[in-house]
């Protein structure tokens, strides 16, 4: 990955005036470089990295395998792209194995998610079946480790 | 009545003589205060990757708590010849030219150890890490500083070693790149230098522990130099490329004469060092140089950063080419190394290490450390802005 997008996906809030410093690059540059890759939609957005139980939202999340009939044209990719684009749908991703769509639903309550599942998730046509797995706690999230302050303890001088 | 006779100081005279440490000066000072900024630290900010703690909770697990050989778990021996090998380009036999210590700390100590006679002179380079002098004292040996200047880059020159060599000059120092000048020996300087040391027979002792933090070309040691191995003792270490400060492990390498006199020190006073921290190590090797050149990019990053910064302030700096340091000159300000720091710390809450605490030729710089987090190294930099502007530096740029 380019330097500049590790930076940025390391730390979002990193200005211009920095990354162009960190990269001994014309601010100018920096910034035409970030807008480029935003009309690309190679960056695809800006959000917060949120530990949602501590911010007590409310919201259950429910990993869902999906088996779904390929079509002769266009394979999974319209049926997914059918199941992506309802708001609960989290994220969702083709698999190798035993299923074929990974589908995470946000909802505020389990009866929420199940209805979304039963309601409309699987009738869609083309789905075959759908596994629903609740998720209890998180652990780590997009490469934070959650709840363990790793800020070590260090000598405010040393050698 | 009898008068009590005066006590004789219980203390060694070679050990009175031994100054206490610029740098535990101000760190008392700091260590008092709240909400500092610190440039001062000379460890990773990054905690020891996952998999290197892993590796240590697993030999715990398997009840590996004992003693090793005393020159080092063969298995790391070995696996400390292959990475010195592909890397540095220089062989070494893990069986007898190999041996483990308790950071390049102790390496140090029981290299000069092992080569000294009571009054033989030692050269060393200044502005230079805090504990080669005192080592050379401790060992009864006799400390010759070397400055180098702003203007080499803080290079050693091989005129200089020249003209500082007498009939009783040992062996010289060397420590590329250097805490705390981020500086780095240029291959023709280290060509010249070996030249002298092979003409006047001296040990080098080479101190590499910085040298995978090299930032710009190929770091190379002046032990694969023709005629260096013989005559050199390498130290390396573990502590700042794999973030492993608090484990204590470091290695000297060195000719099978050299490492078993080492090694009759080491296994006295140290025995070992410690299993856990070979286990580590050994990880750390075979596993580790992906998470540690994603630091070393880190520090590339925060080092382009803040000397930018440097530059804007009108301090000027050289780029510092390995380390993670930067050595400023702060001569513009028209304060010394210490009026500097210390007005910092009050005014701005911003620790710096005054260059005097590396030697005298340190005077009229600071060292700011770059192993710190960027939103620090951010808020330190802006502060540090604030106060220079303050003293009204005339602009250089
Ligand atoms: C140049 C130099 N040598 C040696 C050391 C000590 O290293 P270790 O932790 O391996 O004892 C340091 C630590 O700051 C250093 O800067």
């Amino acid at each position: 990955m380019e330097p500049l997008l590790e930076i940025l996906t390391d730390n979002a809030r990193t200005s211009n005036e920095t990354i162009a410093q960190m990269l001994g690059q014309p601010v100018e540059a920096v910034a035409a470089r970030i807008r480029q890759l935003e009309d690309e939609k190679i960056i695809l957005g800006y959000k917060a990295l949120v530990d949602a139980e501590k911010a007590e939202a409310e919201r259950v999340r429910a990993v869902i395998e999906v088996k779904i009939t390929p079509e002769r044209d266009g394979g999974f990719n319209r049926i997914a792209n059918r199941i992506a684009r309802y708001d609960e749908v989290h994220s969702c991703h083709l698999m190798s194995g035993s299923y074929d769509l990974l589908v995470v639903v946000d909802g505020k309550d389990l009866k929420d998610v199940a209805q979304f599942v039963s309601g409309k998730l699987s009738t869609i046509q083309g789905v075959l079946s759908t596994a629903t797995h609740f998720m209890l706690k998180s652990y780590k999230e997009q490469g934070t480790v959650i709840g363990v302050d790793e800020t070590p303890e260090r000598l405010k001088v040393s050698p | 009545m009898k008068t009590n006779p005066v006590p004789r100081n219980p203390v060694a005279e070679h050990v009175q003589r031994i100054p206490r440490s610029g740098i535990r000066d101000f760190f008392e000072i700091v260590q008092s205060m709240t909400d500092v900024v610190s440039l001062g630290i000379g460890e990773p900010d990054f905690v020891t990757p996952w998999h290197i703690r892993e590796a240590a909770i697993y030999s715990l697990e398997q009840g590996r708590t004992g003693y090793t050989s005393n020159l080092g778990a063969p298995k790391l021996r070995k696996a400390i010849a292959r990475y010195v090998a592909t890397h540095f380009g220089v062989s070494y036999d893990p069986a007898n030219e190999v041996i483990v210590t308790v950071g390049v700390s102790e390496a140090i100590d029981i290299a000069i150890r092992a080569i000294l006679n009571p009054g033989d002179e030692v050269l060393y380079h200044e502005p230079c890490y805090v504990s080669y002098n005192p080592s050379i004292v401790l060992a009864h040996g006799k400390p010759v500083r070397i400055s180098t200047s702003a203007e080499n880059g803080f290079a050693l020159k091989a005129a200089d070693v020249r003209r500082a060599i007498t009939p009783r000059t040992r062996a010289l120092m060397l420590n590329f790149p250097t805490n705390p000048t981020g500086a780095v020996l240029p291959r023709s300087d280290q060509e010249e230098i070996a030249e002298v040391c092979i003409e006047h027979d001296l040990v080098v002792l080479t101190d590499e522990i910085y040298s995978e933090l090299t930032y710009e070309g190929q770091h190379e040691t002046i032990a694969s130099l023709p005629g260096m191995r013989e005559r050199t003792i390498f130290l390396h270490g573990f502590s700042k490329a794999f973030a492993m400060t608090g484990w204590r492990i470091g290695y000297a390498c060195a000719p099978a004469g050299l490492t078993e006199a080492m090694m009759r020190i080491h296994q006295y006073s140290m025995l070992c060092a410690s299993i856990m921290s070979q286990e580590a190590a050994l990880e750390a090797l075979e596993h580790g140089r992906e998470p540690m050149l994603a630091m070393r990019e880190q520090y590339l990053r925060r080092r382009n950063f803040l000397t930018h910064q440097f530059h804007e302030m009108g301090l000027s700096c050289a780029v510092p080419k390995g380390a993670f340091y930067l050595f400023p000159s702060i001569a513009p300000t028209g304060l010394t190394s210490r009026e500097f720091a210390l007005r910092l710390l009050e005014e701005e809450k911003v620790a710096v290490v005054p260059g005097d605490a590396f030697g005298p030729g340190g005077e009229g710089f600071v060292r700011c450390s770059y192993a710190t987090g960027m939103d620090q190294i951010e808020t330190a930099a802006a502060r540090i802005r604030a106060f220079v502007g303050r003293l009204r530096v005339p602009a250089t740029v």
